[in-house]
């Protein structure tokens, strides 16, 4: 079932009188803060209130009203109903709004994102730099005034396609024509890329000077990445070095960036369900997932019975051979490799048989709808389903811990290294695995059910160390539970038809806002949704779990080892096309 | 013991090790070919597979399911005297439905009055554009796109098909799809035989 409305659980007009006011807007909720009382309303609800999880933040430009938004997400990490607050400042240049990374750390990259995307300056921010898009670049992309080169219209489809549709190539099309911005006076026979300085210049606030002046030791920067085949893409990350102890570490990320979210709001909303695909293209059907239940939230539309365990099935799937080859690349980064890995690939093969049968795709599924998913899973694919559940995964999965986990090299690199407590892992916004791993029994399935997760009995899986071991060993403790809810699932999916809603290529969204958010395997998938009840979504966000985990990973590492840190990023599971979008 | 845990982990190796030349073994032993053989390739991604795993394309090709979706291509009914009918009918939902734009038809026109047939004059697909998400064969009404299972698709320069590229006969539809053609064919067939009651009965009406 579609869930309604959240009712909220907090009434900040009563607290803060004058301070903030509740959105009004027809479809949306939540309140209004003024920008002064930003600190303030956001250090209550931190300290007061209890809402220590700050989620997801983005910019929304209204452009007819001439405003620009901000939008924060706040949960309790206790579970339950979260909190949206929002402030509105004039669209006129410098758009300025007080940072809140001292109250939530987890904020750094995010607003980092809002300004590199949307131009909203955040004051107070540490390093306000920008983030996606390179050093250099002119202009704010997902601004409703900006376009893309190859731009052809607003939205989709186009009109030049059908019916008179006479093809020409895209690279025929002067790309430079109307929609490039060049900043005032620039000269491209003079230019010099001179930002470089300030990623450098950002690595020095984590210098441990040496006070008594002894020994002073140069510090190296080294660059590892882009091409660096342990970054699991095109990952950059600055390291000052002494020795081989990191004292300052800054990712530079971007380089897969394609503008996600300016494409999902010139589709129409079904056009995005594949694009949602291509984010963490490991588990398209989570992605799909997230999208799907986000805009039936707006759509208000119950989903097929039959077709709610299928997409939980797919979902749990999806966890497991996410996990499995989490768990074979950890290896591979540590130094053995291919034998885990490829072990691990075996399963995970049957697992993408199954969804090459029933949605035709092995990674790219495009499965779900809305109301429910494409098309039915055939009977002789759930046997399958049964088999691996019920027989061979079980004990493939002990075969591999059997295999790994009490090897004394693999517990010797992982024990005890990149400890995140529990305060930490909160406070930088760190979701999934590698929260839970951390001691915060947090995991959306229990705090804030979503689908039919509610029927289904099993156990959050905990660990209390936030140590890399722990990070691992929780993999395979959630590989186990999944296995449980599947055999639940499988048991219990009735027949019937698999979308309420008749098929069709255009949907009708009421306007307001929605934010969805879903268990990925890598942590805490949301999709902010804007909707004007036009045919594509005005404003469309990813809040990826990828890109949010990595904020911690200076906190993680500074002190540490080098050679630790690419072990480090293979258990944050990042995926670049989901961090970079 | 230090090295319990290594050496609990090489007996898993070990284990494997041996697993494909038992396979092997006993697939010998019965008379059946494991390798280059569509039973072959079955078993190695079935539940009871052990051991090596692998396909070894090109010589070996996985075989995929009816659902594999791979590039659009149009259907045609053969025409007793050989001329190729395509059941599109230019209406362009499939274009409009296309997430990346990559469809593009130009619908035919009397020649004398100018006014739009149901046919279509020319019909590209941009294949380096198009994701292979299945939409234009999803939402078409008239069965007339549909999802190839033809992969082996690499060339030199740009792949953008034209009509007489893309346009299939409805048999090689029935032999990659069987279930979904026979499944359409059925539907087909109750429709017109309802359509024909229908037109029974408004006829027999007046006499009545």
């Amino acid at each position: 079932m579609a869930t309604a409305i959240e009712p909220q659980t907090v009434d900040l007009t009563a607290r803060f009188p004058g301070k903030v006011t509740a959105d009004s807007r027809p479809g949306y909720t939540g309140f209004l803060v003024n920008k002064e009382n930003l600190v303030e309303v956001a250090a209550a609800l931190h300290n007061e209130f209890g809402f220590d999880l700050l989620t997801s933040l983005t910019g929304v430009d209204y452009i007819a009203e001439n405003k620009m938004e901000v939008v924060y997400n706040a949960y309790k990490t206790t579970g339950g109903a979260g909190l949206i607050f929002k402030v509105q400042v004039e669209r006129v240049d410098p758009i300025e709004v007080p940072s809140l990374t001292h109250i939530w750390h987890g904020l750094e990259y995010q607003e980092r994102e809002a300004w590199d995307l949307f131009g909203i300056k955040f004051t107070g921010h540490p390093d306000l730099r920008r983030i996606l898009m390179w050093e250099g670049f002119e202009g704010y992309p997902l601004r409703k005034d900006w376009k893309e080169a190859f731009y052809e219209e607003e939205i989709k489809p186009y009109k030049s396609r059908w019916p008179e549709g006479k093809h020409i190539l895209a690279e025929e099309k002067n790309v430079f024509h109307d929609n490039l911005n060049l900043p005032k006076g620039f000269d491209p026979e003079k230019y010099i890329v001179d930002k470089e300085e300030d990623l450098y210049a950002s690595l020095e606030r984590h210098t441990l000077k040496d006070e008594e002046g002894r020994m002073r030791t140069d510090h190296v920067v080294v660059n590892l990445g882009p091409h660096h085949p342990s970054t699991h893409g095109v990952l950059r990350v600055a390291v000052t070095l002494n020795g081989e102890t990191v004292m300052g570490l800054k990712p530079v990320m971007g380089y897969l960036h394609r503008n996600h979210e300016k494409i999902g709001e010139r589709n129409t909303y079904v056009q995005t369900i594949p694009y949602t695909d291509r984010l963490d293209y490991f588990n398209s059907m989570s992605n799909n997932f997230g999208y799907v239940t986000t805009v039936e939230k707006m759509m208000n539309i119950p989903v097929a019975e039959r077709a709610e365990y299928i997409r939980v099935i797919m979902a749990e799937l999806s966890r497991i051979q996410n996990h499995l080859i989490f768990v074979g690349m950890l290896i591979n980064d540590l130094g053995s490799m291919y034998t885990p890995s490829l072990y691990a690939f075996e399963e995970r093969e049957l697992i993408l048989d199954i969804f090459e049968a029933v949605s035709g795709s092995r990674m790219m599924c495009n499965y779900f709808r809305f109301g429910g998913v494409v098309r039915d899973v055939p009977d002789d694919m759930l046997q399958k389903i049964k088999d691996l559940v019920f027989d061979r995964l079980p004990a493939k999965v002990d075969e591999m811990e059997r295999f790994l986990s009490e090897n004394e090299i693999l517990v010797g690199r992982l024990k005890g290294t990149h400890v995140l407590s529990a305060e930490d892992a909160i406070n930088y916004s760190v979701t999934g695995p590698v929260l839970r791993a951390s001691g915060v029994p947090y995991d959306l399935r229990r705090a804030d059910p979503y689908s039919i997760y509610d029927r289904f009995d099993f156990d959050v899986a905990v660990r209390h160390n936030g140590d890399m071991m722990d990070n691992y060993l929780i993999r395979f403790d959630e590989i186990r539970q999944s296995l449980r809810i599947l055999e639940q699932a499988v048991k219990q999916i009735p027949q019937g038809p698999i979308n309420s809603q008749k098929p069709n290529y255009q949907v009708k969204v009421p306007a307001g806002e929605a934010y969805g958010r879903i268990e990925a395997p890598k942590g805490e998938l949301g999709f902010y949704i804007v909707s004007n009840g036009k045919a594509n979504p005005y404003r469309y966000h990813v809040r990826a779990p990828s890109f949010v985990n990595l904020t911690a990973v200076e906190k993680m590492c500074i002190g540490t080892k080098i050679q630790d840190f690419v072990a480090l990023l293979a258990m944050l599971d990042i995926v670049m096309g989901e961090l970079d979008r | 013991m230090y090295g319990l845990g290594i050496l609990k982990g090489l007996s898993v190796t070990w284990k494997r090790f041996w697993d494909t030349y038992i396979d092997d073994i006993s697939w010998a032993m019965s008379g059946r070919k494991r390798y280059h053989t569509e039973e072959g390739i079955r078993h190695r991604s079935s539940k009871n597979t052990k051991g090596i795993f692998t396909v070894q394309y090109p010589e070996e090709q996985l075989i995929v399911p009816e659902e594999f979706r791979f590039i659009p291509f149009l259907v045609y009914e053969e025409q007793a005297d050989g001329k190729k009918e395509p059941r599109c009918t230019a209406c362009g939902i499939c274009s409009k439905a296309c997430p990346p734009q990559c469809i593009w038809i130009v619908r035919s026109s009397d020649s004398v009055t100018g006014k739009p047939v149901s046919t279509p004059a020319e019909f590209y697909i941009d294949m380096d554009i198009c994701m292979n998400c299945g939409f234009c064969a999803e939402y078409c009404p008239f069965d007339a796109i549909k999802m190839d299972h033809d992969f082996d698709i690499a060339s030199q320069g740009r792949n953008v098909y034209n009509l007489e590229k893309l346009l299939k006969p409805a048999s090689y539809y029935a032999e990659v799809r069987p279930l979904n053609y026979n499944q359409e064919e059925e539907a087909r067939k109750a429709k017109e035989a309802a359509k024909a009651a229908r037109a029974a009965g408004t006829a027999a009406a007046p006499t009545a």
